[in-house]
């Protein structure tokens, strides 16, 4: 199976003249696409931070390679499972923390994705401890990843655009009147938080695959950050701003490479600078649109009244809606 | 015995205590179907926290509160809109970034009966449920008046539409009981009286049966079947709203509270 997918990839990739490096890239950037889709629709649609969603990963990437390494479990299988199992921590984690406000879950969050990490440092009969787990399959080939990339992205739109989708909207927008108009906060929450964290533990068992190899300390903290400020550079309550933050942020420290060290200095750059001019992120609260965008060119050429046309155009979305 | 089936609302000696101070004081109401009551008194005089009560964002302290014949005492704030309670807030809490139409579907849960494969593969049902609520939705505002702008922003809205989206949104429940908590707050004598008429007409339109907490006299004399008047957690008077008007325990209430 991984065999026939790796060969469709190698097929594909030489069709389209795509070196490994560039392979490489791509592949990074659908896992990150899929863990910032589970994190804009938690902190962008929600408002809940969580900066836990690194444990997360690591639970889907531990999940699927001892699944595929130790039991022989079809790779497929092995990935639903993880992501799965990742899931089903966070609804009982969500189930006795999101009855915490804010700050408080956003604690809970950070102390639990570190307790994973330290968890799996302990755990050497089963994970490996520090030295890592090695000898994972590589099925994360580039059109594998790419084809999750895009069914997760498929999924988040529609769930996004569904009555679960508003419910977490209200939420964000107003928690008291959401309940007013019977929706239940709390199970609203937590169905976004293990939403998110199906979606992390996706993508952590895509970048097990990649990498044939974890270890722990790559689930840090730092990596909770990232997926949060990869989400806000996006754009808050946009999932193609969170695609796009994705992408921005994967590649970004690509092209900065022959900077070398400096590159995450030219990235904390450009996070405040985003911060500084466009708060609600590249997308904020809007979805790419190519008819925006014609509106947009249209506009230009007229060069009068736009207002009509925006809000035709809106209200073109509403209706999609 | 008829008269009783006939009751959406009835409280009964319902308390609540915040620390040492008695915020509603036995408070007893009835409410029968189609009746418009209003809710009067002087500021700090619990009219909200009833509502609070009823709508379960407290829980009472003693007391039954019974909707319909059932026991809904301490019922959360969710499963009291299922049941058919609407209401509107005081300082206006719509879901301001979105857009006047979507402020109406997110009311919509109870129509939307598919479940998540369904949402995800845009299944006949999620397609048919989707419309429906729409065309409620836009049927709803319609009836509000704010045809004309559907997809702008709720905060964009002045005040009185806000107030109006809000109603929309409560009816996009189909509430037996609306609660509308000061309607017409900022609005001018020519506005009020045109609410006076959109609140009978939609009254009418859906068979509702509606209590409001009210400052402006004006609006409930024209308005209110019966009222209850409150000070200081406790009730007052009763009566309809000439009757109020004449009690003298309610003028010394009003006058006394100035000074």
């Amino acid at each position: 199976m991984i065999e026939l997918f790796n060969s469709a990839n190698d097929a594909v990739c030489g069709f389209l003249g795509i070196n490994s490096y560039l392979q490489g890239v791509i592949v990074m950037v659908c896992i990150n696409v899929i863990a910032v889709l589970g994190m804009s629709v938690l902190t962008g649609f929600t408002r809940l931070f969580s900066f836990g969603n690194a444990g997360f990963m690591s639970i889907g990437a531990y999940t699927t390679a001892i699944l595929a390494v130790q039991f022989k479990v079809n790779f497929l299988l092995a990935i639903i499972i993880g992501a799965l199992f990742a899931g089903l921590v966070a609804y009982l984690l969500g189930s006795i923390t999101l009855r915490l406000n804010g700050d408080y879950f956003l604690i809970t969050c950070l102390g639990f994705g570190e307790c994973v990490r330290v968890l799996f440092n302990y755990t050497k009969n089963l994970t490996g401890g520090s030295a890592g787990y090695p000898g994972i399959p590589p099925y994360s080939s580039m059109l594998f990843s790419v084809i999750c990339a895009v069914i997760a992205f498929f999924v988040a739109w529609r769930f996004i655009h569904s009555k679960y989708g508003r419910n977490l909207t209200s939420i964000r927008e107003n928690a008291m009147a959401a309940e007013a108009v019977g929706v239940n906060a709390y199970r609203t929450k937590r169905m976004s938080f293990t939403f998110s964290a199906i979606y992390a533990g996706w993508a952590g068992a895509l970048y097990g695959g990649y990498l044939m190899y974890i270890v722990p300390s790559s689930f840090n903290l730092a990596k909770s950050c990232e997926l949060i400020t990869t989400t806000v550079i996006g754009g808050l309550g946009s999932l193609t701003g969170s695609v796009l933050g994705a992408i921005i942020v994967t590649v970004l420290p690509e092209v900065f490479r022959a900077l070398a060290n400096y590159r995450m200095l030219l990235y904390g750059i450009a996070v405040v600078m985003i911060i500084m001019f466009k708060p609600s992120g590249l997308y904020g609260y809007k979805e790419f649109s190519i008819k925006r965008i014609i509106a947009f060119f249209r506009n230009l050429g007229k060069k009068k009244a736009p207002q009509p046309v925006a809000a035709s155009e809106q209200g073109e979305e509403a209706e999609k809606k | 015995m008829s008269e009783e089936k006939n009751l959406v609302l009835e409280m009964i000696n319902v308390e609540k205590h915040f620390g040492g101070v008695h915020a509603i004081d036995d408070f007893s109401v009835k409410i029968e179907k189609g009746q418009i009551h209003g809710l009067i008194g002087p500021n700090g005089a619990g009219k909200t926290t009833i509502f609070n009560n009823i709508t379960g964002i407290y829980k009472p302290d003693a007391g039954k509160i019974l909707f319909d014949g059932k026991d809904i005492t301490g019922t959360p704030p969710h499963k009291v809109a299922q049941l058919g309670i609407g209401r509107t807030f005081q300082n206006i809490r719509l879901f301001s970034n979105l857009s006047v139409l979507d402020n109406v579907i997110i009311a919509s849960n109870l129509d939307a009966t598919y479940n998540m494969p369904q949402a995800i593969f845009h299944s006949k049902k999620y397609k048919d449920r989707e419309k429906f609520v729409q065309e409620k939705a836009m049927e709803l505002i319609r009836i509000v008046g704010l045809q004309d702008r559907v997809a702008e922003r709720a905060n964009s809205l002045p005040y009185g539409h806000q107030r109006k989206l809000e109603i929309a949104r409560a009816l996009a429940l189909d509430p037996k009981l609306l609660l509308l908590d000061e309607p017409a707050a900022g609005m001018n004598a020519e506005e009020s009286m045109e609410l006076v008429e959109f609140v009978k007409e939609i009254r009418d339109q859906f068979h509702i049966t509606i209590l409001m907490i009210e400052h402006h006299m004006d609006v409930v004399t024209n308005l209110c079947d019966y009222c209850t008047v409150l000070n200081f957690g406790k009730t007052i008077a009763v009566g309809t709203p000439a009757e109020v008007k004449s009690n003298p325990d309610v003028i010394t209430a009003y006058l006394g509270g100035a000074d």
